[in-house]
C-alpha cells in the first residue's frame, strides 16, 4: 500500500488514489489524418516495463485532480510526482 | 497434578484449575496454559491425523509453525472455528477443541488406509490420477477429493462476533517482543518516538524469559531475571504502546502493515460479553523493526514424525514455562549446541535424557556442561528409525560415515518415550520479504538471512541470523543506534555470558540403510510430502522450486512451510549438484498466519457492507408496495405489485397504463452533471458523436459517449440551461465513471478549455410522466404555464415554480410517448411525487418501475448501455448512424470508427426479433444459429432484450446478429433446452415508427 505524495493535496494512502496507466501519451491532435497503425499505436500500444516507468494517477477520492508519477514497477519506489503539463524530472 | 507436570512456574498458575474437554474426554490444566501444554501435561501427545497417509500426529512445537496440532473449536456451535493450532490457544474454562481430518476417531481412522498404499500414491498423485476418464470426474473424482481433503469444518450460521478495524500512525514500530525487540522498543520510546510494539504471545519475553541456566547470564543475572526487570522499566514508558496477543499478519510496501489483535479469544464462552473479539490494526508507520525470531528446523530421517518426536526448544519451553514434562525418557537428536539447552534443563530436573548428535564432537561450555551432569552422548551417530504406533517408544542409531553420505556399523536401540530433535535454526524473514526485502545465503550455518537495503526498515535479533545471546543484545544495540540515529544507550556496555559455538554439521537428508524407496522422511507434515517426493519430482524434470513446490505440495498447506522449505531447498540442491543459494527462497505472502474472515471485514457486515443510495422518494415507494433492484449503489423501484401480483402481471399492467393514458417513475437516479464554462459548448462537440454548437438555449438533446476505441460508453439528454451553462444526465450506473472520464479529457488532454464539471446527482429529485394525458396532469401542476406544442416543444425545457418552490421541467421522452420530467431540489422530491399523483388520480396516473421502462423502450428500439450494449458495439453496429456527426473534425471516439476492423460488414448488429409463436418470449442472453444441422453450430449472435408487449400483444426481442443489418426478415433459431425456437429478423422499432405518440 503505497503513500503517495499528492501534488495538491500532501501524503495520502493509496486507496484514495487510482492509477490510469502510462503518462505522456498525448492524444493526437489531427486523428483522422492517421493511418490505422499509427491510431493502433496510441490506442493500444503500451510499454509496461519493469523498471522506471512513468504512470498517470488521479487522486479520486480526494481533491479529483490527475498527476504524473515515476514509479520503479520492480520495486514500487516512487521517484518522483509531478503536476499535468510539468516536464518529467531527469534523472 | 498430573504426573506430567513435574515443575513450578510462574507462568502457569498451578492454583487455578481449568477444566477442557478434548476429542470427548474432559481434561484438566491451569491458568496460563496452552492448550497443547495442557494436553501434554496429561499425556496426550496424539492429536490428528496427516492429510494424505492419515499417519498419527503429536503435537510437535510450540508456537505458530505447528504442523500437527490442529483443531476444530467449539464444535456444534456458532462460534464455532477450524484450523486452531493447539500450540497457540490460551486454555479457557470449558474449551472445547477436536482432531481435524481424522473419521472416526484419532485412535481408529479408516483414512490410515493410505498409509499401507502409499506407495501408489507418489508426488503429483492428484494431477496424474484424476486426469482420467474424463467422465469419472463428477461422479467419483469430485467426492473423492471433496471428502478426503479439506481441514475441519466451516461454520454453518452468521459469526455472532463483533470485529474490528483501527489505523494508527507510529515514528517506530517493533514486531516481536522477545530479547531484540524489548531492547529496541526501550532505545525508540526512550529517545522521544512514538512506539509500537507488538507481540503474538500474552507475555513479553520470547524465549529468554524462560531461560534460566548458570550458562546464560546478562549483567550477572540469570538472563530471564534480567529480561523481567527490563519489561517492568518498558511498562513504565509513556509514548510506548504494547500490544500483546497481536500478530502481524501483513507488511505491505511504504510500512503498511496489518496486524490482528485477538482480543476475546482467551476468554470462556460466558466471560465474552458481546465485545469485540478480533481488532485488525492498519499501521502507517515511518519506521518498523522486524524482530520476529528464528524457528527451529526438524530433521529429516526415516519415520521422522511420529508422535513423541518433537522440537528440542520446545520440549524445553514445555519443561521450563509450563512445567510440564514431554517424557521421561527422552532421546536429543541434534546437529547442533542449542538442544543441549534442553538436556541440561532435563537432566537438572532429574529426568533422564540421552544424546544422539551427527556432529564429531563440540566443546562448548553447555557440552561440558551436559556431559558433566552424566548425559550420555552418541556422536557422529543418525536415527535410522523410529518405533511405536501412537507414541514413539524406541528408536534404531547407526553411526554416520566420515563423509555423512552413508551410514556404518551395526544398528543399535534405544528405548524413548519423546524424540526432541534440533536440526539448528532459520531465522522468520516472512516480514522482509513481504516487504520487498531480499534474502542472502550465508554458507557457515546455510541460512537465507535479509539484505538491508530500505532505510526504513531493518531486521535485529535471530531473525537477523544473531543466534547466540552475545550476539543478539549487541548487534541489536548496534543496529537500533544506526537506525534511529541514536549516540548512546543504557545497552552499551552490557555484559553477557554465553556459552554456545557455532558448530553445526547440516546434513539435509539423513542417511539410511533402508533404501530410499522404503523410506518415510517426511519434510512437510501438514501435507505430507516426503524426500522421496521431492527426488521424484526432480526427476521427472521439475527444476525450479516453486514448481517443485506446487508438484508435490510441500509448504503449501497453513503453515505455509515454516518447518520444511529449508529442507526442501536443501534436499533439492544436493540432488541436483548444485549450491543451496544459487536456488533462491520461495516467495513468502501474507498473511504471515491466517486471518479470520470477521477480521478481515470488520465492520462492513450486514447493512454496512456496502452503501445504499435511495432517492428522496424512496419512502413513498416502500409504503407503495414496490419491490426494489439494485442498479449500482442505488436501490430503484422494480415493479409496484398489487395484492399478489407477480412480476408479469404488474409489468405488463404497468406498460399498458402508460401508453394507454399515464404512467409515472422515479428517474432522480440518473446521473447529472452540472457543465459550466465559456468552452461547455466546444466540450460537448468534443466528448458526444453529434454537434451540439448549434443547440439553442432552452433546447434538450440526447447525446451518445463513446470510448477512444469507438465503443458506445454511455448516453443521455444533455440540456442547454444558459449561454454557458448544461445539465448532461447520464445512465445510473455510469455516472461515476464519465464523470471521471471528462475529469480526465478536460485536465490532462485540453486543459486549454475554460470548462467546470460538478456532479448534482444528488441534488436533485426528478419524476417523469409520460403518457397520453401527461400534459393534463402538468397543465393541473402547473396551471398558468402554456404546454401547448409550440410554447413547450419536443426536447426543450422551461423554468417553473411549484408553491414558490424552483423548479426544472423538460419535454424528453424515454419511451416513445408524450413526456414529461420534472427536475426539484432533493428535499421537495417527495412532496412533488404526491402531487403529481395526487393530480394524476383522475387520469389513473400509474407509477411504474425498472422492468416496465424497459419494456416501453424495447419497443420503441431505444437501446440500454450495459444491457443492448457490452463495450464491443458501435454506434454504426447499433444501426443508430444518424447521431454520428459527419461533418465535426474530431469527437472521442470518432477515428475509431474506420478502423479496419470497426467497418467489417459481420460485426454483430442491433436488431428486432420476432418469434414466429408471438406468445413465445425469449431468454435474454439465449444464443442465436442460423443452422442447427451444420457442427460445430456456429453462433450468430445473442439475445439482449426480450419482452412480452401488452401494447402490441406479442412477444419482441433486441439482439445483436453478425450482419443483422442484411438480414431484415430473414429466419433464425434460438436453441434452446428443449426446443428451438424459430424467430424473424425484424427492424429493432416496433411500435410507432412514425414518432407519432410523442406528439399526442
Ligand atoms: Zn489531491
Amino acid at each position: 500500500m503505497f503513500l503517495i505524495n499528492c501534488p495538491y493535496c500532501g501524503e495520502r494512502d493509496q486507496s484514495e488514489f487510482s492509477c490510469g496507466g502510462e503518462a505522456h501519451i498525448v492524444r493526437p491532435k489531427q486523428p483522422t489524418e492517421l493511418s490505422d497503425d499509427q491510431w493502433a499505436e496510441y490506442l493500444f500500444m503500451r510499454k509496461n516495463i519493469k523498471g522506471v516507468q512513468f504512470e498517470r494517477w488521479n487522486h479520486a477520492h480526494g481533491c479529483r485532480k490527475w498527476f504524473n508519477m515515476v514509479r520503479d514497477t520492480s520495486n514500487d519506489k516512487i521517484h518522483a510526482v509531478y503536476k499535468m503539463g510539468e516536464k518529467p524530472p531527469v534523472e | 497434578m498430573t504426573k506430567f507436570r513435574v515443575n513450578k512456574t510462574k507462568h502457569v498458575d498451578q492454583t487455578k484449575t481449568v477444566s477442557f474437554n478434548f476429542d470427548g474426554k474432559s481434561y484438566h490444566g491451569f491458568d496460563g496454559d496452552t492448550l497443547a501444554s495442557a494436553l501434554l501435561s496429561n499425556g496426550v501427545h496424539l492429536v490428528g491425523r496427516s492429510f494424505k497417509y492419515h499417519r498419527p500426529r503429536g503435537i510437535m512445537s510450540c508456537g505458530s509453525e505447528e504442523p500437527n496440532a490442529i483443531c476444530q473449536i467449539n464444535e456444534d456451535t456458532d462460534l464455532t472455528e477450524p484450523n486452531v493450532r493447539a500450540t497457540e490457544i490460551e486454555l479457557y474454562e470449558g474449551l472445547k477443541a477436536s482432531s481435524q481430518n481424522c473419521w472416526p476417531s484419532v485412535n481408529f481412522d479408516i483414512g490410515g488406509i493410505n498409509n499401507f498404499i502409499s506407495q501408489f500414491i507418489p508426488a503429483g498423485f492428484y494431477y496424474k490420477t484424476f486426469m482420467w476418464p474424463k467422465s469419472f470426474w463428477k461422479k467419483i473424482y469430485e467426492p473423492l477429493i471433496r471428502w478426503s481433503a479439506g481441514l475441519g469444518k466451516s461454520p454453518t450460521k452468521p459469526d455472532p462476533e463483533l470485529y474490528d478495524h483501527k489505523h494508527v500512525h507510529c515514528d517506530v514500530l517493533i514486531i516481536g517482543g522477545g530479547i531484540s525487540g524489548i531492547i529496541a522498543s526501550k532505545i525508540a520510546a526512550k529517545n522521544n518516538l512514538r512506539t509500537i510494539l507488538i507481540e503474538d504471545k500474552n507475555i513479553l519475553g520470547g524465549s529468554t524469559i524462560f531461560q534460566k541456566n548458570e550458562n546464560y547470564k546478562i549483567n550477572n543475572k540469570y538472563s530471564s531475571e534480567w529480561l523481567d526487570d527490563e519489561i517492568a522499566e518498558l511498562q513504565k514508558l509513556d509514548n510506548l504502546t504494547i500490544k500483546t496477543r497481536t500478530s502481524l499478519a501483513a507488511y505491505h510496501s511504504y510500512n503498511f502493515l496489518l496486524a490482528k489483535e485477538n482480543i476475546s479469544d482467551h476468554l470462556p464462552l460466558d466471560k465474552k460479553n458481546g465485545g469485540i473479539r478480533q481488532r485488525l490494526w492498519k499501521i502507517r508507520a515511518d519506521k518498523v523493526l522486524v524482530a520476529t525470531g528464528a524457528i527451529e528446523r526438524p530433521l529429516v530421517f526415516n519415520n521422522n514424525d511420529r508422535p513423541g518426536i518433537m522440537l528440542a526448544n520446545s520440549v524445553k519451553k514445555y519443561l521450563d514455562f509450563y512445567g510440564v514434562s514431554c517424557g521421561f525418557n527422552n532421546v536429543i537428536f541434534t546437529n547442533n549446541d542449542s538442544a543441549y539447552e534442553t538436556a541440561v534443563s532435563l537432566k537438572e530436573k532429574g529426568i533422564s535424557v540421552e544424546i544422539i548428535d551427527i556432529r564429531k564432537k563440540s566443546n562448548s561450555k553447555i557440552v561440558k556442561n551436559a556431559e558433566k551432569l552424566g548425559v550420555k552422548i552418541y556422536w557422529n551417530s543418525t536415527i535410522v528409525n523410529t518405533f511405536g504406533h501412537r507414541k514413539i517408544n524406541s528408536i534404531e542409531l547407526m553411526n554416520l560415515s566420515e563423509d555423512g553420505s552413508n551410514v556404518v556399523g551395526d544398528k543399535n536401540r534405544i528405548n524413548c518415550d519423546c524424540l526432541a530433535v534440533s536440526g539448528g535454526w532459520t531465522p522468520m524473514v516472512h516480514m522482509h520479504t513481504q516487504s520487498g526485502g531480499k534474502l542472502d545465503f550465508r554458507e557457515n550455518d546455510q541460512t537465507f538471512i535479509p539484505t538491508e537495503i530500505d532505510e526504513n526498515h531493518i531486521n535485529v535479533g535471530s531473525c537477523n541470523g544473531d543466534f547466540e545471546l552475545e550476539e543478539i543484545i549487541n548487534n541489536t544495540n548496534k543496529k537500533v543506534k544506526n537506525f534511529l540515529k541514536v549516540s548512546e544507550t543504557e545497552f552499551d556496555n552490557t555484559s553477557v555470558l554465553n556459552s554456545k559455538e557455532l558448530d553445526k554439521r547440516n546434513i539435509w537428508l539423513l542417511p539410511n540403510y533402508i533404501s530410499e524407496g522404503k523410506c518415510k522422511s517426511f519434510i512437510d507434515f501438514q501435507n505430507d510430502s516426503t524426500a522421496k517426493d521431492i527426488k521424484l519430482a526432480l526427476r521427472e524434470g521439475f527444476k525450479s522450486i516453486e514448481h517443485v513446490k506446487r508438484y508435490t505440495t510441500t509448504g503449501m498447506a497453513t503453515d505455509q512451510g515454516k518447518l520444511s522449505n529449508m529442507h526442501a531447498l536443501g534436499i533439492i540442491a544436493d540432488t541436483a549438484g548444485v549450491k543451496m543459494g544459487t536456488l533462491g527462497t520461495t516467495t513468502f505472502r501474507p498473511p504471515f498466519t491466517p486471518l479470520t474472515f470477521g477480521s478481515i471485514v470488520g465492520r462492513s457486515v450486514g447493512k454496512f457492507f456496502d452503501i445504499v443510495r435511495k432517492t428522496s422518494i424512496h419512502e413513498w415507494h416502500s409504503q407503495n408496495n414496490a419491490k426494489f433492484e439494485n442498479v449500482g449503489q442505488w436501490k430503484r423501484p422494480w415493479y409496484y405489485p398489487i395484492n399478489d401480483e407477480g412480476l408479469h402481471d404488474a409489468v405488463q399492467r404497468e406498460s399498458k397504463a402508460a401508453r394507454d393514458s399515464a404512467g409515472i417513475l422515479d428517474a432522480s437516479t440518473l446521473g447529472k452533471i452540472d457543465i459550466q464554462g465559456t468552452d461547455a459548448s466546444e466540450f460537448l462537440n468534443r466528448v458526444y458523436t453529434n454537434a451540439w454548437s448549434k443547440l439553442g438555449i432552452g433546447k434538450c438533446r440526447y447525446g451518445l459517449m463513446l470510448n477512444e476505441d469507438g465503443m458506445v460508453y454511455d448516453d443521455g439528454v444533455t440540456t442547454r440551461l444558459g449561454e454557458n451553462h448544461y445539465l448532461m444526465t447520464t445512465t445510473t450506473g455510469g455516472a461515476a465513471n464519465v464523470l471521471s472520464k471528462l475529469e480526465d479529457y478536460l485536465q490532462t488532454e485540453w486543459p486549454e478549455l475554460d470548462v467546470y464539471l460538478t456532479s448534482v446527482t444528488d441534488h436533485y429529485s426528478t419524476a417523469s410522466i409520460c403518457g397520453p394525458n401527461s400534459k393534463k396532469i402538468l397543465t393541473k401542476i402547473f396551471p398558468d404555464k402554456d404546454f401547448s406544442d409550440d410554447a413547450f416543444p419536443h426536447m426543450s425545457y422551461q423554468n417553473a415554480k411549484i408553491d414558490e418552490i424552483n423548479c426544472r421541467i423538460m419535454r424528453i421522452s424515454f419511451t416513445g410517448e408524450l413526456s414529461y420530467e420534472i427536475n426539484i431540489e432533493s428535499k421537495y422530491g417527495k412532496s412533488l411525487w404526491e402531487k403529481c399523483i395526487e393530480v394524476g388520480k383522475e387520469f389513473k396516473i400509474t407509477q411504474y418501475g425498472t422492468e416496465t421502462m424497459h419494456l416501453l423502450r424495447a419497443e420503441k428500439g431505444f437501446i440500454i448501455v450495459g444491457q443492448d450494449t457490452d463495450g464491443t458495439m458501435t454506434p454504426i453496429d447499433l444501426q443508430m448512424d444518424w447521431i454520428v456527426s459527419k461533418k465535426k473534425y474530431d469527437f472521442i471516439g470518432k477515428r475509431s470508427l474506420y478502423r479496419s476492423d470497426t467497418i467489417r460488414e459481420d460485426r454483430k448488429q442491433l436488431v428486432g426479433l420476432l418469434t414466429d409463436d408471438p406468445n413465445e418470449v425469449l431468454e435474454e442472453g439465449a444464443q442465436i444459429v442460423s443452422d442447427v444441422n451444420k457442427k460445430p453450430i456456429e453462433m450468430v449472435g445473442h439475445v439482449t432484450s426480450s419482452y412480452f408487449s401488452p401494447n402490441l400483444n406479442k412477444s419482441i426481442a433486441l439482439a445483436v446478429v453478425k450482419s443483422g443489418k442484411k438480414m431484415n426478415g430473414q429466419k433464425l433459431i434460438v436453441p434452446m433446452e428443449n426446443k428451438n425456437i424459430n424467430v424473424t429478423v425484424s427492424d429493432s422499432v416496433f411500435l410507432d415508427k412514425e414518432n407519432k405518440r410523442i406528439y399526442a
